[in-house]
């Protein structure tokens, strides 16, 4: 059994600038991967490399087994089906409404019939807690939070097996986040989801993952929850222990 | 794959193997749809075969129970209902079917598809003098003194939409004054008046095509800028942000635009006027071996004094209604990419038809004032 995602020896310079130099990444099958790291510490360019969208200067990124690195465009076709994006601004396509936004996909990849395309599009829309008045919204028309679940209703189109969510609870409000907490582990635990985020949300992290991999001087350190907020690196320790973390790192020992 | 059907006296079974997923989905569907359904009264699903099954392959067996059912059969699982059908259950529990129809298609058809074009235009209008009114009200209040003029925004919309059309403005002014000295020259020569070439070039770069095409060049290239510009600030909430800073949008956005378009286009004119008067010299200079000195003599005999000012004049109130179109449109953008692009399509195609009616209501006002 291969791990869903596993990252080996991963370089991303840009000119003098040094990204990733030699990071680590593994995610199994079924957990809640998240990525944690300071503010331009390289945890979208590590995103947009996992997705195929920037080469790496070296090192290999393994989804299910196949080197991404290295497949052409066509190749990547079948494996880009098995995972599925929600950007951080939703990236919704504003001239389409929701559900032709998660139509998109289907039609691309498959071949359904109008009638199948429409209730499986308003079944994905409704798996994410939105209403099917909103199927015919446009983007523009959404509130925040709204853009949010469509944004995961249309990776969810194509069944994936792996979603990879950026920062999905910025920008909300507290009660949001946690309904919008409460959905990604509904979703995991039914779908049968490997999911891996990106936050700095750490009532999220503490919520939903069940390992963390923090990006620190260009590397990944990854571990379970539990055992990386004891890691002794200065910048983990001020981002688990610092004055807005400590109530929520205390209530994680304590269970 | 896929599955097959068992039949026994206790009724159908169905055992299902394989996958069942998104990919499969036209090919599951195609199997179960098979099945006869009516010929059971008793139907057991066994799914204990199936190696993956998706929420679209979930879908399609949830289809096919709905279906069964309501044929009559009696439909139970071997074993456990699956998870992904109990969670589309859930999901769908209290939903309609299917989603509500569009608003916009219930009215269709020849007259209300008018209707709605009327009171679109209407609504345009409407906001194309309010547009106009507002830009009117900042120019006045920053000639009286009340608004800021903004120098260093002025300068660079002359550089942007002036200097660096120079190049384009300055090409087309030639090869014009080519086009018309070539084709009249053709004509003329026949019958003895070569002469008159140098009063059709002269007299048609000066009084309209000079001006004309540069107000339509920097239609293309300017009035969109405009557009897009304004458009994808609008967008992006920053039209809004200035607003909510107590600055006047129109005050940093529209005037410098429109002032600095004024300045640009007149001083594009004169350059278009000098490069079609040379392309007008040089060709006549080596198609009809007319020595230089007879070309300028001709030029100062065949235009009037006010022949250049008429041209020049016309610049300003091009470049305003060029402007104005490009910032109206550029405003009005609210959404999406899609309006983004409509609108600078409507800005350009606004500002050309503009100056073109503006220079036929020129013609007929000069003509009445014998100019």
């Amino acid at each position: 059994m291969y791990p869903a995602l596993e990252v080996r020896g991963l370089v991303n310079r840009f000119g003098e600038q040094v990204v990733h130099d030699g990071l680590d990444m593994e995610v199994q099958p079924d957990e809640v991967f998240g990525i944690v790291g300071g503010s331009g510490s390289g945890k979208s360019v590590l995103l947009r490399t996992i997705l195929g969208l920037q080469r790496p200067q070296a090192g290999t990124v393994r989804i299910d087994g196949s080197d991404i690195t290295r497949l052409s465009e066509a190749q990547l076709r079948p494996i880009k089906a098995r995972y599925g994006v929600a950007f951080q601004q939703g990236a919704l396509y504003s001239a389409l409404t929701l559900l032709q936004n998660v139509q998109l996909p289907m039609i691309e990849h498959l071949d359904l019939p109008a009638a199948a395309l429409d209730e499986l599009a308003l079944l994905k829309i409704r798996l994410v807690g939105l209403p099917a008045e909103a199927a015919r919204k446009y983007p523009a028309e959404l509130s925040g939070g709204m853009v949010k679940r469509a944004a995961i209703a249309r990776a969810l189109a194509l069944d994936p097996t792996l979603l990879f969510l950026d920062e999905p609870t910025s920008g909300l409000d507290p009660v949001s986040a946690a309904a919008f907490d409460d959905l990604v582990l509904y979703l995991q635990q039914h779908l049968k989801l490997t999911i891996v985020m990106i936050t700095h949300d750490l009532d999220s992290i503490f919520r939903t993952c069940n390992r963390v991999g923090v990006i620190v001087d260009k590397r990944m350190e990854s571990d379970t929850l539990e055992r990386i907020v004891d890691h002794p690196n200065p910048w983990i320790q001020a981002y688990f222990h610092g004055e807005r973390a400590r109530a929520r790192t205390g209530a994680a020992r304590g269970t | 794959m896929g599955v097959e059907v068992r039949r026994s006296a206790q009724g159908v079974t169905l055992e299902l193997s394989g996958e069942w997923g998104a990919r499969e989905l036209t090919d599951l569907e195609a199997q179960l749809a098979a099945v006869d359904v009516h010929a059971a009264r008793e139907l057991r699903i066994a799914t204990a075969g199936v190696t993956r099954l998706d929420l679209s392959g979930a879908w399609v067996l949830r289809e096919f129970v709905r279906r069964a059912r309501a044929a009559g059969a009696a439909v139970s699982f071997q074993g456990e209902l699956p998870d992904q059908l109990r969670l589309i259950d859930e999901t769908l529990k209290d939903a309609p079917a299917t989603p509500a129809p569009d608003a916009a298609a219930e009215a269709s058809g020849a007259l209300s598809a008018i209707g709605r074009y009327a009171v679109a235009f209407g609504r345009d209008l409407v906001l194309g003098l309010a547009f106009l009114g507002r830009a009117t009200s900042v120019a006045l209040a920053s000639a009286g003194g009340r608004a800021r003029l903004r120098p260093i925004s002025i300068a660079r919309h002359v550089y942007d939409t002036g200097i660096t059309a120079m190049p384009i403005v300055a090409l087309i002014a030639f090869l014009i004054s080519v086009i018309i000295a070539y084709m009249s020259a053709q004509q003329l020569r026949g019958l003895g008046a070569d002469i008159y070439v140098v009063d059709l070039v002269a007299i048609g770069v000066l009084r309209e095509l000079g001006v004309l095409l540069t107000s339509i060049i920097v239609a293309g290239r300017s009035g969109s800028s405009f557009a897009a510009e304004l458009g994808s600030m609008e967008l992006n909430e920053e039209v809004d942000a200035l607003t909510a800073t107590a600055v006047n949008p129109y005050e940093v956005l529209v005037l410098p635009r429109l002032l600095g378009l004024a300045v640009a286009l007149p001083l594009l004119t004169i350059i278009a006027d000098l490069v079609g008067l040379t392309g007008g010299a040089l060709l006549c200079r080596y198609l009809l071996d007319m020595p230089l000195t007879q070309y300028v003599s001709r030029v100062n005999y065949a235009i009037s004094p006010s022949t250049f000012w008429v041209g020049l004049l016309k610049a300003p109130v091009f470049a305003v209604l060029i402007g104005m179109a490009g910032c109206f449109h550029g405003m009005r953008v609210r959404g999406s990419a899609r309006e983004l692009g409509r609108q600078v399509t409507q800005a350009v195609v606004q500002a050309i038809f503009l100056v073109i009616l503006a220079d036929a209501l020129f013609a007929v006002l000069f003509m009445k004032m014998d100019l």
